[in-house]
């Protein structure tokens, strides 16, 4: 682990840097600009209404996961502890205030303007509403409360989408006509809601690239590093479609050679176990984390983490002619906002379909939404595939819960499970 | 009369004490007909399942009464305690006889159980109780109508019978002297915390978690008359507000340690859901909107619902100030995000009231109180000295 080799990086990937390094400079530069910022979260975001309005979205969990994997996370973390957060509450929220604390400084440098509008979009984490009331009392700026209703009995009902949509009409639009003194333009909507159809069909062909094989990506370490992040931010604009364009073409030519996943170092030559993941990250040892997978020849053929900004592989897509009404489906639509049934199923589903070896749980420890019925939803896939389950516990952006060694051991006996299970050349075939 | 104390506390103790329910087993063996429903903490509106015929049981988990074997095998270390003690009760077959669940929109943890309750106890009706963060009467109120009619529409398909207005205003007016005897109850806890210890009223209060309405009634009342007719010597306590434990609920030595420490318990928010409507719920007109107007204007702070322009470190500062509480005691569950969170928020406040407060985390089933006890008497201690 001493030795770090030189970072491989496609094309895609450069430019997802590029077009994160003007958001966040675009960020940087609105007190000059007069650009309003509106702070959300990504599980149920309504980037292309924020757009809509001129205004600039700011993800605090993308903020936190950004200091996590530069090693600024445990700082912030500290900080928040010393004013009295418990040590067993959710990271992203004690990094987040940490980071406010000590002066807004983002993931690049550069300092993150504060919010003229916080707009809880209460989406599938209870915690989200706590996380805003907490920053409700450190910014002075108004607060705008989007309730999205849990899908407990499966699909979402004609009341729930009404009440979403009743919300966005009376409290959500007027709050962001009010910060940026422009009117609602539901035209413009419909025009960017259209656009994020088209990047939606793209992205979705990259994700499900996965079931060839090799599978020509990673669909977890990959697809929350450069798939999946311009998605949030850049939902709705021409620049997102081309960037889906464009990495539908470097993954088509992947394909077209037989390529496996890229890695930081390099490409992984033979596929050797393709996994199912069901959990977030960690992101403080990202790099560290994925080695441990790529290097034993494990690739991440699907993954649920990926579908908390919206499950567009199980059919949603954004449709400009309802606008407010796609919102709605939308935000409900996110991976946690799912019942546990229908979670179960979905794992069940990409273990079938992408015909994984096993399915892998990372449990992440400040994450209730996520980890709470984790071990009653891997013993159900279990059942129903027959395919062998593995279970490993880390956090997102707290270091102290990150423990290499005891990762390792448990994956050496989950790729153990594997290796009793196939029989000699099923995973390479 | 102090039989009659004891002898109070002892009915409350049979219902709580009784992991298997038998109180609510010969409830339904009075009748064929007879359903039980099951709802988690916070508040679920109890007035629609009695109104249905049902029997309302609250479920807190089993304390510090079980030894937990299955339940840690659903749930990793980092989860709180009441979800693992409640499946296990539940995989233990203590819930075979209930028709129905019902786990109110209170955290991730609550929320996740509904969906394990859906994989593994199919034939119970589960209803995830999703309260509107919305309080404008066309729109929460809007959505909260339609999830109590399907509450109701679910426990009429249970029952086959229908629920007539007169039922539901029936049910909505016992409730109503529910909330009014157990104001009393608090008031006068308030008053003479030396006569009405937590220990005590704590048993009184959640007995009402199991019995029906009306049997919950005659014992508040019984208690206050035995406790009111031979009043419990004064003793040197300073008045303590305690914080935090509204879901998973502390073991009652916890209770114990905190007055033997010197802390006189004279406001809290233990059984929140017993008293999260403040104030009568309206008897005529529509039942239903009576229930929907009553949550959007007459419910409690509490960390499970948005604060919005009310913030709750307001409501906790007037509480404490109308209990003349000298101190607060943050007394919150491991891993309980909602109580955690707002911890920071509230302490704040209290800091610019200068209002003295203490800390502690606990879980259902603590069982070692030596810290606590220190740390409360300590609290104690330097408010009497230096206050």
């Amino acid at each position: 682990m001493s030795e770090t080799p030189r970072i491989v990086k496609e094309k895609s990937m450069v430019v997802q840097k590029k077009m994160l390094a003007a958001y966040y400079k675009g960020l940087a530069s609105t007190g000059e600009t007069g650009q309003k910022v509106v702070y959300t979260f990504v599980p149920g975001n309504l980037t292309e209404l924020i757009l809509s309005f001129g205004a600039q979205p700011v993800y605090p969990e993308i903020n936190a996961l950004q200091s996590g994997m530069r090693k600024k996370s445990m700082e912030f973390i500290r900080q928040a502890e010393k004013m009295g957060h418990s040590e067993d509450v959710c990271t992203y929220v004690k990094c987040d205030v940490g980071m406010m604390l000590k002066g807004n400084v983002g993931p690049t440098g550069e300092t993150i303007p504060a919010p003229d509008l916080l707009l809880c979009s209460y989406t599938g984490c209870f915690t989200f509403m706590k996380w805003f009331e907490n920053l409700a009392k450190m910014y002075d700026c108004p607060v705008v409360m989007l309730h999205v209703p849990y899908r407990s009995a499966g699909e979402a009902s004609p009341a729930m989408v009404q009440y979403v949509v009743d919300q966005l009409r009376t409290r959500v639009i007027p709050a962001l006509e009010k910060v940026t003194g422009r009117p609602y333009d539901e035209e413009r909507l419909r025009t960017m809601l259209g656009l994020a159809a088209q990047a939606e069909d793209d992205m979705v062909y990259c994700f499900e690239s996965a079931k060839n094989r090799p599978s020509p990506i990673d669909g977890y370490f990959a697809g929350v590093y450069y798939i999946g992040p311009i998605f949030t931010a850049f939902r709705g604009t021409e620049e997102c479609v081309t960037y889906y364009r464009s990495l539908r073409e470097d993954i088509d030519e992947r394909i077209a050679r037989g390529l496996g996943p890229i890695t930081p170092e390099g490409q992984i030559e033979k596929e050797q176990y393709r996994l199912v993941v069901e959990g977030p990250p960690n992101w403080t040892n990202f790099r560290e984390f994925w080695k441990l997978f790529y290097d034993r020849g494990a690739v991440v053929v699907a993954s649920t983490y990926t579908n908390v900004g919206g499950s567009y592989d199980l059919g949603f897509r954004h449709d400009p002619a309802h606008p407010l009404e796609t919102m709605a489906r939308y935000c409900m639509s996110c991976y946690t906002n799912l019942s546990l049934p229908q979670r179960t199923a979905v794992l069940s589903n990409y273990v079938r379909d992408y015909h994984a070896d096993g399915l892998l749980v990372n449990s992440i420890k400040s994450c209730n939404s996520f980890s709470a019925g984790q071990l009653q939803m891997l013993r159900r896939v279990e059942e129903e595939t027959g395919v062998p389950v593995g279970f490993i516990e880390s956090d997102l952006v707290d270091p102290r819960y990150f423990s290499y060694a005891n990762l390792k051991n448990r994956l050496d006996s989950f790729f153990q499970m594997l290796d009793q299970k196939l029989t000699p050349g099923e995973s390479d075939a | 009369m102090k039989h009659q104390r004891l002898d109070a506390l002892a009915r409350a103790d049979r219902v709580l004490n009784d992991l298997s329910y038998g109180y609510v087993q010969d409830w339904l063996g009075r009748g064929a007909d007879r359903h039980a429903v099951g709802y988690l903490p916070i508040y679920a509106p109890r007035e629609i399942i009695a109104a249905a015929g049902m029997i309302p049981v609250g479920v807190f988990g089993a304390g510090d009464a079980l030894d937990i074997v299955k339940g840690d095998a659903y749930f990793q270390s980092y989860i709180c305690h009441i979800p693992r003690s409640v499946i296990e009760m539940a995989l233990d077959g203590r819930f075979a006889t209930f028709s129905a669940f019902i786990f109110p929109a209170i955290c991730d943890v609550i929320r996740n159980l509904s969906g394990m309750w859906q994989m593994n106890f199919p034939d119970q009706y589960v209803k995830y109780l999703d309260y509107p963060q919305n309080f404008d009467p066309e729109v929460g109120g809007r959505f909260y109508r339609r999830e109590l009619e399907d509450l109701l529409e679910n426990l009429v398909r249970i029952s086959g019978r229908e629920v007539s207005d007169a039922e539901l205003h029936a049910a909505t007016a016992r409730y109503n002297e529910n909330r009014r005897l157990l104001d009393r109850l608090y008031d006068a806890r308030s008053r003479a915390p030396h006569n009405f210890p937590m220990s005590e009223v704590y048993r009184v209060v959640r007995a009402g978690s199991v019995l029906t309405v009306d049997d919950h009634n005659r014992l508040i009342l019984d208690y206050l008359a035995a406790a009111e007719a031979e009043p419990l010597p004064d003793q040197d306590r300073i008045r303590v507000y305690l914080v935090g434990a509204f879901c998973e609920q502390p073991p009652l030595g916890l209770l114990k340690t905190l007055e033997q420490a010197g802390c006189a318990l004279v406001g809290d928010d233990l059984l929140l859901g017993m008293r999260f409507i403040r104030g009568d719920v309206a008897t005529e007109g529509d039942p239903l909107d009576a229930l929907v107007a009553a949550y959007l204007t007459k419910c409690g702070w509490s960390s499970a619902v948005y604060d919005g322009d009310n913030p709750r470190e307001d409501k906790l500062v007037e509480d404490v100030r109308a209990c003349k509480a000298d101190g607060v005691i943050f007394c919150c569950p491991s891993f309980c995000d909602p109580a955690l969170l707002d911890r920071p928020m509230l302490q704040k406040r209290l800091d610019e009231e200068r209002v003295p407060y203490a800390s502690f985390q606990y879980s259902e089933n603590t069982g070692q109180f030596q810290v606590i006890r220190e740390q409360a008497g300590t609290f104690s201690d330097s408010i009497k000295l230096w206050e």
